[in-house]
């Protein structure tokens, strides 16, 4: 009971304390929550863009198989799907025809993709939510609704009208932002790509554990072609966003390195108003280790207030913000930007990790300089 | 009650600053006796008293609190001692600024984990005994040289000590608080406390409140006063 007692003092005692240097403590707090700010928006940006990425490829085909020519992406003919469907393991094969529009009227590119449900409806088009927001130059913003007709360009130069038959969905919205969805027939008329030819192919395998060993089959029977596995896209997704985020933190870094400064300044130089205290409370009968109690809690208190408030701010401006401060760097470039808010996903491990590379170092180098100012003799106190 | 034998105390020990601040200097101090060490600034009295209330360790000698040995006892014991047997006043008494006057005198009772409301009760009568109840909630840097001073004299109360030290206590008090000062020694002596003070003011030797005065000079004790 005296044990909890004496804990409670010493902790009231170091809270009248912290009050006492209002102005140092709320600048100390304020600088230390704004690096755990920065650094955790960083951390959960990145984090739940990776989530997304793996969300929306857990849906995507276990095999891409494209052609190369010269090294550069090129249309594939269509009969490989009868030899990559004699390969033991390969459940289905598709051909998949998609590209690139540039409007030049609104000065953004669209994606372009086939969907076969349009096939019975030529003319007919699908489209995302940042195409149906975008602005053309001199034009007030006037959202494109459903009937509403969209003119484009065709690769020799004439004009295919299409007219919108209906939106995506704006949940999502981080992959469909751009997207248009055309019938087969629009497509190939748009950019003149032969029937006999398709974007690339994709297919599904009975056992997953063989992907790889398709994968060589595809390679070995047709050179020219590069099968690309979902493992291999979710890697380059997870390095992307893991070198944007290392971009961030890079910059980062400088404020990370002045608060280390701030806090060592902090660490080694006690102000001769805290040693005089420390010189009376130990003269008039507390121990060293009541000391260092009271420097642990006045240490833990300012490290927990601005951990817990750097972590929440990080919560609200990621997932509720849409990231305003890292946006352009971490969603990547684009005229048609995703309006979108991320789902909320934060790893524990995170979280640990920056806890115990900020506040436990923190309330480490608060005690070091007490301790040794705690165990001179307390006649020293006499002489103040 | 306390008994110094043959006690000496070097400063910066084996360093060009060296300073020997009491030398050879045998003393005891007897129980509910008020005593004075009087002399010259920097003759050693501060020191004297230091090593008295356990705040400093002599550098050779032997000090007994109630026949125990207490120069080779740790840290840890000798601050309990310091804690439950004796109440230190500062010359500038020494008390926390931002703190309330109550907070400063319940300080040095923190450590023990008395009940709070147990410890501010003895804390507000000790206050009321030295007529400052009415400040209680007031911080100290407000209160005024008097005030601060019964404030510092509460608080080396508050753990309700065998011995009473005060060092230079009138030093920044005029005639008249000073007379106070020593009425409320007269007081504590009554109470059966043992009051040791180191001063130079007439008011404080001269006064009959003090039984013995113990003359030092030069870190030495030229007058041993009656009981050396």
């Amino acid at each position: 009971m005296g044990a909890i007692e004496k804990q409670r003092h010493i902790l009231d005692f170091t809270l009248s304390s912290l009050g006492r240097r209002t102005g140092k403590n709320i600048a100390l707090v304020i600088v230390y929550a704004l690096v755990i700010f920065l650094i955790a928006s960083v951390l959960f940006l990145a984090d739940a863009l990776k989530n997304e990425a793996v969300q929306i490829l857990q849906d995507a085909p276990e095999i891409v198989v494209q052609r190369l020519v010269a090294g550069r992406h090129d249309l594939i003919p269509t009969h490989y799907m009868e030899s990559i469907k004699t390969i033991r393991g390969v459940q289905s094969v598709e051909s998949r025809l998609w590209g690139y529009y540039y409007d030049p009227f609104s000065g953004a590119n669209y994606t372009l993709m086939v969907n076969a449900d349009l096939n019975d409806h030529p003319g007919a088009i699908i489209i995302g939510a940042g195409v149906s927001r975008r602005s053309e130059p001199g034009k007030p913003l006037q959202p494109l609704r459903k009937n509403d007709l969209i003119p484009f360009k065709t690769s020799g130069g004439e004009v295919l009208t299409l007219q919108v038959k209906g939106l995506l969905p704006a949940a999502s919205e981080l992959v469909t932002a751009d997207l248009i969805l055309v019938s087969e027939p629009d497509f190939r008329k748009l950019f003149s790509v032969p029937n006999d030819r398709a974007t690339d192919l994709v297919l599904q395998a009975r056992n997953t554990k063989e992907l790889a060993t398709i994968a060589t089959k595809i390679a070995q029977i047709h050179p020219d072609s590069r099968p690309i596995l979902r493992d291999d896209m979710l890697r380059t997704y997870d390095a992307v966003f893991d070198w944007r985020g290392g971009v961030i933190l890079m910059v980062l870094s400088g404020v990370f390195f002045a608060f280390i400064i701030l806090a060592w300044d902090k660490a080694t130089g006690l102000s001769a108003e805290e040693k005089r205290e420390i010189g009376i409370l130990k003269a008039i009968g507390w121990e060293t280790s009541d000391i260092l109690l009271m420097k642990f809690w006045e240490g833990a208190a300012v490290s927990l207030t601005a951990f817990f408030l750097g972590i929440f701010l990080a919560y609200l401006h990621v997932f509720l913000a849409s990231s305003l401060l890292f946006e352009p760097v971490l969603k990547g470039w684009a005229v048609l930007y995703p309006h979108f808010r991320l789902t909320p996903h934060i790893h524990i491990y995170q979280i640990a990790v920056l806890f115990f590379l900020t506040v436990i170092p923190y309330t480490v180098v608060t005690i070091v300089p007490s301790w040794r100012s705690a165990t001179i003799d307390p006649d020293a106190a006499m002489r103040l | 009650m306390i008994h110094l034998q043959d006690i000496r105390k070097v400063f910066n020990a084996g360093q060009p600053n060296e300073f020997v601040a009491i030398e050879g200097v045998n003393l005891t101090i007897d129980s509910h006796v008020a005593t004075a060490l009087k002399g010259p600034s920097g003759s050693g009295k501060t020191t004297l008293l230091s090593l008295l209330g356990c705040m400093a360790r002599p550098t050779s000698g032997r000090i007994t609190l109630k026949e125990r040995e207490i120069t080779s006892l740790p840290e840890r014991f000798l601050t309990e001692i310091r804690r439950e047997t004796f109440g230190m006043i500062f010359q500038q008494f020494n008390l926390i600024k931002g703190l309330t006057a109550l907070e400063n005198v319940m300080l040095p009772a923190y450590p023990k984990g008395e009940k709070h409301a147990a410890l501010k009760r003895r804390a507000m009568d000790l206050l009321e005994l030295l007529n400052l109840a009415g400040k209680a909630l007031a911080q100290v840097e407000w209160l005024s040289g008097g005030e601060a001073q019964r404030t510092a004299i509460a608080r080396a109360l508050i753990n309700n000590p065998a011995i009473v030290i005060a060092d230079e206590p009138t030093a920044h008090l005029d005639t008249t608080l000073s007379r106070e000062f020593m009425e409320i020694m007269r007081q504590l002596k009554k109470d059966g406390k043992t009051i040791l003070i180191a001063s130079h003011d007439p008011i404080v030797y001269e006064s009959d409140v003090i039984d013995r005065i113990v003359e030092i000079r030069d870190g030495s004790i030229v007058l041993p006063g009656d009981g050396a």
